[in-house]
């Protein structure tokens, strides 16, 4: 234990690189898939083959190979390096985004078509049924989903050591050499892991617990902060009868 | 073209509405004038839902014109030729129309009062609080004002129908379409929401039409009764005349089958 308190430090300093990448790469990763995914509910053909190629594209790359590309392959096509950390969060945001505007697409799509009919009725552009009834209530639908997406992200972070940024990993592969012991300099790197996704989970039930609040239905868990610590029930979605 | 009743405010012109090889409407034809309120009966599958959803613009006819006050809707003349209205020509005029759906479809993101004022302001671009005023009039038309900031699903069906009767009221319509609006009731809401659009057939002048298996309400409110059959137009007259004295076998028929099923 000792030699992981003495060694907090630096750690601290990789999970910070950890969350960083974690960060930028949800925040790239949310706008992709939001606009992506709201591309793909577009009529015509064209909105639609614009997000299934970019959802095609980036989903069967493996974000690690993504990485290495724009690592190693673009300066020798363009002649600029870019920042090993920058690199990660495109490479993570991109891949992620992907599957998010799948997530987004069918959260769309599941909205029921009455609710949509009620907008015409209404006299709505598309834009004001997106914004105002539709994706408020698709919201609540993602956001399961985005949290699972979102603990993958933070994990597809880990191979970027091996384009050279100090994340958690790389420190706990730099302890590991330089110490030799490596049973626990792997074990702190699973703690720091560990509790960033915890964070992330507990941040996206908030999330939920807010959405569902405005659709009027109970949060699912429960209720008080309790409710956050357990994983949501699976409800019948209320909504309209 | 057939020339076109020019007084009507609706006028359907030789409408065909097909689903794949299922014909709904059959080359109909008639017109509603202003503030005439007309409803529609007949056997379910007759086409009477069909007529309202073209005119909400959530379907789109297989033949023929639809016209309101005069002028095309269901087509704009481009280049000298008549091809289906597109969405910019269809946006100032769907305004004047405004439905109630069997299903109530409020939005459940929102409280009562922004289902009431969401649209009036974004839509119509009015300013929030006459919005907000609007919106506690017409809840208090519909016996609701206690109810301002509930969720829909706080509330019952009928009270979820009342909401939606007001939200499509603060539109202002010319026209309301009103589809089976009882019919997912539980029986003992029915009378709230037909009181409710008693009161607004009598203290307003919009033009209804009413697809119903409420006769007494049909009977009270309607100027006029069209029945359908098999997407045509079977039998049409006065309450009295429809109720009182059908003429058509199948008018007959129907009516039987409805009060025998304690409608």
């Amino acid at each position: 234990m000792d030699f992981l308190i003495e060694r907090l430090p630096l750690y601290l300093e990789g999970a910070w690189v950890t969350v960083q990448l974690t960060a930028g790469g949800l925040a790239l990763a949310f706008v992709l898939a939001m606009f992506f995914g709201v591309l793909g509910t577009r009529p015509g053909w064209l909105p639609r083959a614009v997000a299934t190629t970019y959802v095609e594209v980036f989903r069967g790359i493996a974000a690690l190979v993504l990485m290495f590309w724009m690592a190693y392959a673009l300066p020798i096509l363009t002649g600029y390096q870019l920042d090993g950390r920058f690199a990660a969060i495109l490479a993570v945001g991109l891949n992620v985004g992907a599957y998010g505007a799948e997530v987004v697409r069918g959260a769309i799509n599941a909205v029921p078509r009455a609710q949509t009919e009620a907008t015409i009725a209404l006299d709505m552009t598309w834009f004001q049924r997106m914004r105002l009834v539709i994706l408020p209530q698709a919201w609540a639908q993602m956001l399961p989903t985005f949290g699972n997406l979102s603990i993958e992200l933070m994990k597809a972070t880990a191979v970027s050591f091996l384009i050279g940024v100090a994340d958690i990993s790389a420190i706990a592969e730099r302890m590991r050499q330089a110490t030799g012991e490596t049973v626990l300099a792997f074990s702190g790197a699973l703690i720091l892991y560990f509790l960033i996704a915890q964070v992330l989970i507990f941040g996206v039930r908030l999330l939920e617990r807010r959405a569902n609040r405005r659709l009027g239905r109970v949060p699912p868990g429960g209720k008080g902060i309790l409710g956050l610590l357990r994983p949501p029930a699976l409800t019948a979605s209320g909504g309209a009868k | 073209m057939p020339p076109s009743d020019t007084s009507a405010l609706i006028n359907f012109d030789q409408v065909v509405k097909r689903f794949g090889d299922l014909t709904v409407l059959d080359h109909l034809d008639f017109s509603v004038a202003p503030g005439e309120r007309v409803t529609l009966i007949g056997p379910s599958g007759s086409g009477k839902t069909t007529i309202l959803r073209l005119l909400m613009t959530l379907e789109k006819v297989t033949e023929g014109r639809i016209e309101v006050d005069g002028e095309p809707f269901s087509h704009m003349s481009r280049g000298g030729r008549m091809v289906p209205a597109n969405e910019a020509y269809l946006r100032p005029r769907r305004k004047r129309i405004g439905m109630v759906f069997q299903q109530f479809n409020l939005f459940p993101n929102m409280t009562v009062r922004k289902n009431l004022t969401e649209a009036p302001v974004h839509v119509l671009g009015l300013p929030k609080a006459e919005a907000n005023e609007r919106a506690e009039e017409l809840l208090e038309l519909v016996g609701l004002s206690d109810k301002i900031d509930a969720h829909p699903t706080q509330l019952s069906g009928g009270q979820q129908q009342r909401v939606a009767i007001a939200r499509a009221l603060a539109m202002r319509p010319e026209i309301l379409l009103l589809d089976e609006v009882t019919s997912a009731l539980d029986p003992e809401l029915v009378a709230g929401v037909l009181d409710v659009l008693r009161t607004v057939a009598e203290t307003t002048d919009i033009t209804m039409l009413c697809v119903t298996h409420e006769m007494g309400f049909a009977r009270d409110v309607s100027h006029r009764v069209l029945m359908f059959d098999k997407g045509r137009i079977a039998e049409e007259g006065t309450p009295d005349e429809i109720f009182g004295d059908p003429r058509e076998e199948r008018t007959k028929e129907f009516l039987r089958s409805v009060l025998d099923n304690g409608h």
